[in-house]
């Protein structure tokens, strides 16, 4: 076949100089190298440098000090009571019989409450991120999202309300109960409170997934539900993990709704049915009146620090399936 | 253009909102032949590609009028499945597009889409849709690792095995060895060359060599209109209008 293509090389157009910058010189460059100025701007980078890094270190030292504070106001309470003692079930220091500080009960009520809560609120609210970022059209996520977002901001006091006026009457008759105070409000009541973090974080991350994965999973054939199924969310999981991780942090640490709406019992619970009392809860009703310096007021003390190491934990775990999930991502 | 047509087009239009980025669409596309599209650059040849698998559904405000037939059906009857209609007209997009997932991850998404789950099965047709996108030698110690650390030629390459792993009866490639090798690129064409005893196969370059060397029909776009369609042999070297010799000679504009 004949081709004939000729002319493809731009012609070598010569134009009066019209760029802001100097002009070239005989060797090409454009001015000559100024070593101060060179000097002054790595010093200028190393002092934005120093700053994110003093930054960095404030939180840093913030959460050193907490750590510790909780660790030496804790650590007294072990002159009086056995460490074993801890790992019993019931806490009940005020017992006229014997004063028990068994930390079982507590947390597996906290555990119960944050999970449970978790439970429903991360398939709900990440349903509702999906719809907002990938079937809502943008009048109804503009209308829709701010509102979600007010919704974070309802004081916990409130939501206690809620639970003991409208959730537990509900549950009371749903189960055939006296009342209905019990760990499934509280759930409830978490997953409420931990859904606006949830969907809307979730949403951002859910949009930002690049078009062009999806219209690569559309055009081999793939309906709506698996490209969002199979590309978006995992694409997006990074952000949807962090999202669930916040309203996690929210629901574990979170203390007046419980205390409200759980019924604030202390024996070990046996099902979702059953009143608890968490760990926050008991800290928030206790320490207001316990002698300070006591072996009570220390084991206070203890509770917080045992929280504190349950959420990095929860944190340093989803840290690691993150990095070995987003291994194989990028 | 012996055979009845594998896809035509009647009056098609296409609008990005107020603007008209395709005027009057009619072609016809035979099957087991390759079509190459030409033009300038913005001239409307990957949003007429797009228009024959829908994909240009999923740009939001645009607008399609007229009419597209695949085997005599219009594929944008209201009662036709898009899902059917991609999963018949494979596309391998001009930026490369891996998923985030690993190589082996890329080339069975498709396959694994259409409920595909026998594991053998599934690594025997990956295996072959990368020898066939000629990116096996280099990728095949390493299909469990993410397909994002490939260089650009290797992702256009594996783009075009994910393609082709799920065999579409229609191939719509637009510009597929822009980033390649001219071994890498040779290779494509050969296996443009095998893929049409199957497939029907448009394929859009700026390479007008490659246009004369791997289709059998080149149509020339310009402006949102086709100026000049007709067997490629023809094209480059007795075309009828003056702004196609223009063209394909380099004396544009
Ligand atoms: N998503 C979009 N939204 C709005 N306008 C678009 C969009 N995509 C393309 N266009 C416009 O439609 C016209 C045709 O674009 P198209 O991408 O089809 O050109 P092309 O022939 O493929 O060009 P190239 O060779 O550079 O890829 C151009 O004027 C372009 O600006
Ligand atoms: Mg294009």
């Amino acid at each position: 076949m004949l081709l004939n293509i000729k002319g493809i090389m731009p012609g070598m157009v010569s134009k009066a100089n019209k760029s802001p910058l100097p002009p070239f010189n005989k060797r090409g460059m454009r001015g000559d190298f100024k070593p101060g100025r060179f000097r002054w701007r790595k010093a200028k980078e190393r002092l934005i440098a120093s700053f994110f890094f003093f930054n960095g270190m404030v939180s840093i030292i913030i959460l050193a000090g907490i750590f510790s504070l909780l660790f030496s106001e804790g650590l007294p309470a072990f002159k009086e009571i056995h460490f074993s003692d801890f790992l019993q079930s019931t806490w009940n220091p005020t017992s006229y019989v014997k004063a028990t500080y068994g930390l079982g009960a507590i947390m597996v009520s906290t555990l119960m409450v944050t999970f449970g809560a978790l439970l429903i609120a991360v398939p709900v609210g990440l349903a509702c991120a999906a719809y907002l970022a990938e079937i809502a059209s943008p009048r109804v996520r503009e209308v829709l999202k701010p509102i979600i977002e007010i919704l974070a901001g309802i004081p916990s006091v409130v939501l206690g309300f809620l639970g003991i006026v409208v959730v537990n009457p509900l549950i009371a008759r749903a189960f055939g109960m006296p009342n209905g105070l019990n760990a499934l409000n509280g759930c409830i009541l978490l997953a409420i409170m931990s859904l606006p973090t949830i969907i809307s974080l979730s949403e951002d991350a859910i949009a930002a997934v690049p078009k062009t994965h999806k219209d690569a999973s559309l055009a081999l054939g793939a309906s709506r539900w698996q490209t969002l199924v199979r590309v978006t969310i995992p694409s997006a999981l990074s952000g949807i993990i962090a999202s669930i991780m916040l309203g996690m942090g929210r629901a574990i640490g979170e203390t007046m709704t419980v205390l409200m709406a759980t019924g604030n019992a202390q024996a070990m619970p046996h099902s979702f049915l059953d009143a608890v009392r968490t760990m926050t809860a008991t800290i928030a009703i206790e320490l207001g009146e316990v002698p300070f310096g006591s072996a009570h007021y220390h084991a206070l003390f203890v509770i917080g620090f045992v929280l504190f190491v349950m959420t990095f934990l929860v944190n340093l775990v989803s840290d690691i399936i993150l990095q070995k999930y987003q291994e194989v991502e990028q | 253009m012996a055979e009845e047509a594998k896809i035509w087009t009647e009056g098609l239009n296409f609008f990005y909102g107020a603007s008209q980025a395709l005027h009057d669409i009619n072609i016809k596309i035979s099957p087991h032949n390759v079509t190459a599209f030409i033009g300038p650059s913005g001239c409307g040849k990957s949003t007429f590609l797009r228009c024959l698998n829908r994909m240009n559904e999923t740009i939001v405000g645009t607008r399609i009028e007229g009419k597209v037939f695949i085997d005599g059906h219009d594929i944008y009857d209201r009662s036709v499945d898009v899902v059917d209609i991609r999963r018949r007209v494979g596309m391998v997009f001009q930026k490369s597009n891996p998923f985030p997932k690993s190589i082996f991850d890329n080339v069975a998404y498709g396959l694994r889409i259409g409920g595909l789950k026998d594991k053998d099965k599934l690594a025997e047709i990956v295996e072959k849709a990368l020898i066939d996108a000629a990116i096996w030698d280099e990728v095949k110690d390493r299909l469990q690792e993410s397909a994002m650390g490939l260089s650009g030629g290797q992702q256009q390459r594996l783009c075009i095995a994910r393609a082709l792993a799920v065999e579409p009866e229609v191939l719509l490639m637009d510009e597929p060895a822009s980033a390649l090798d001219p071994i890498a690129t040779q290779r494509i064409e050969e296996l443009i060359h095998q893929l049409k005893e199957k497939y029907t196969i448009v394929i859009v370059t700026h390479n007008m060599q490659q246009a004369a060397r791997v289709s059998d029909i080149t149509a020339f776009f310009y402006l949102g209109r086709i100026i000049e369609v007709d067997d490629t042999e023809t094209i480059f070297t007795r075309p009828k209008l003056k702004q196609t010799e223009d063209y394909i000679t380099g004396r544009f504009g």
